[in-house]
This record gives C-alpha cells, structure tokens and sequence, in this order.
C-alpha cells in the first residue's frame, strides 16, 4: 500500500497525516511538494491535508488548486485513485472544480475548534465502508472557513446520489444540510472539514479517523 | 489599460461579514442601513490592443482565478 500526503506552502497538517496513515494503515506515505508535477508511481491514496495554504491569499485553496501538483492529482482522481481532502484540502479540491460546491465563511464568523459527531449518511463509500454497521463517528474539526455552500439543485442531487458522506449532528460552522463530508461522482474523491487526521488513536479523544484510512486503503 | 475587478459574494449567498458589519452600524445609531455585503478590489495594469480586448481578457482571468463563480459574482472595468 502506497499513499502520498501533498505539501503546500502553509499546509500545517501534512505530518499528522502521514503519522496518522502509517500508524492506521502501515502503508508507506511520500511527501510530495506542490511544485512537482509528477507523483510517485502507483499510489493508492492521495491526501491532501488541512493548514492555510498560500496564506489563504485570494480564496481558500485557490492558489493551491493551481499549483503544479495539483494537474497530476486531477490525472490520478481521473484514473479512479483514491483522494482525500481534509479541511484546507477539501477547499482545495473545490476551487480545483474537483468537487462541487465551496466553502464559506462560518456563519458565525469564528474559528471554530472542538470534536464533532457525525453521522455516517452513507456506509457504502470506499472511504466508509470499514466503518461497518457504525452509522456515527467522532472526529475534531478546526475551521474558519469551513461553512459547506451548494446552490439547491447541488445539494439536491448530492443527497440524491449519495454523495453526502458525513454530516454534523450538530452543525459547528452553517454548513448546508449541515454536511460535513461528500464524495464525487465516481465515488474516489472525498472531501471532509472534520479531521481523521486528529482522530486515529484513543489518545486524541476518537480513534474513528483510522478507520477511514483503513477503509480508503482496503481496496488497495 | 487599468483594469479594476470588483468580486463580491452573490444574492443567493449569505454574506455574514456583511451582516455582522451591518449589525455594528446600527449599534452606533446608523439605524437606516441595510444590505451591506463585503467584496475585495483587485486593480492592475494589462496590456491589450483595446479596451474590448482588454474586457475579455480580464473576464477569464475572472472566471479561472479572480472570483470563485459557485459563490461569487464580479464587475470589470477597464480605464486607459
């Protein structure tokens, strides 16, 4: 099992994702600078991971979906790789057009920092499967911008294909229909505010997190 | 040419910094406010054979990197 974390100037989260695959999965993880245009050969995970890339310059992740990397990440996403975007990832792979919608600003206007319990809305994701018969998790979020937006006729059929994968039982941020976590199309693509990342053993509150990397690695 | 690109959240999109800024000017007595909405100003010089060159330019630019169009709508105008 081979997984990539990409690295942004002002990613933050890039080590916690690789320490929290290694210990969830054992896969061996490659740090891959946004400058490059290739990624390692025959990665069955990419994550892109949360932090303030470019400074948040212009919109979240706006930059960040124009970096080099991020054509081959699109190529791999094509291909039917598996790619996570957690938090500023996930605002990447929205400005990337990769996933629909975007994220705004809390409609509260705060960061927000706590764990949060979601609801598994769909079990049958490559990212959910391992979770089995579990229909909640528990996992932090830590957001600004973390306020999921779609035009109706979006989330109308994002709740129709089940794309909506995770979603707040309480919702932290104004996200719409309180979603947390959707997948695209084709299912390979996720993205997701909360953190897996901060969620992978005991010791961090909720082991929950590992069992998306495990689910995400399963197929691999 | 100057160009001045002004991006603002659209109608259907909540803009909470508007509202809270609204809510804080009729806290100081600026009781017949309404509708603020909080957008950015980008300005920059481009060079085009004319100002229709110049606008179709500057809307791509728009439409790929300026503004984000899932949320966000723009103005463009172009000065010699």
């Amino acid at each position: 099992m081979k997984a990539a974390v990409v690295v942004f100037p002002g990613s933050i989260c890039d080590r916690d994702c690789k320490v929290a695959i290694e210990r969830s999965t054992g896969a061996h993880v490659d740090m891959v600078w946004h400058a490059e245009s290739e990624l390692p050969k025959g990665l069955d995970l990419i994550v892109l991971p949360g932090g303030f890339s470019y400074g948040d310059y212009l919109r979240c992740g706006a930059m960040a979906a124009l970096s080099p990397v991020m054509r081959a990440v699109a190529a791999e996403a094509e291909r039917g790789t598996a790619v996570v975007g957690i938090c500023n990832g996930f605002q990447v792979l929205c400005e990337a057009r990769i996933l629909p919608g975007a994220l705004l600003r809390n409609a509260a206007l705060k960061y927000v920092c706590k764990a949060v319990d979601l609801d598994i809305v769909n079990g049958q994701t490559r990212f959910t499967a391992a979770y089995g018969d579990r229909r909640e998790a528990t996992m932090t979020v830590g957001n600004g911008e973390g306020n999921f937006f779609a035009d109706e006729a979006t989330l109308d059929r994002l709740e129709g294909e089940g794309q909506v994968v995770f979603r707040y039982r309480q919702n932290p941020n104004g996200s719409a229909r309180a979603i947390a976590g959707i997948v695209n199309g084709r299912g390979n693509v996720l993205g997701i505010m909360p953190h897996p990342d901060r969620a992978f053993e005991a010791e961090l509150g909720s082991a929950d997190g590992a069992i998306l990397f495990q689910s995400a690695l399963a197929s691999a | 040419m100057k160009a001045k690109v002004e991006v603002f959240l659209k109608a259907g999109v909540l803009d909470v910094e508007g509202k809270a800024i609204e809510g804080a000017l009729h806290g100081l007595g600026f009781a017949d406010v309404s509708g603020v909405r909080v957008g950015k100003t980008i300005e920059f010089e481009v060079a085009a054979a004319d100002r229709v060159a110049a606008e179709a330019e500057v809307k791509a630019m728009c439409e790929r990197l300026l503004a984000n169009t899932v949320i966000e709508g723009y103005r463009v105008e172009i000065a010699a």
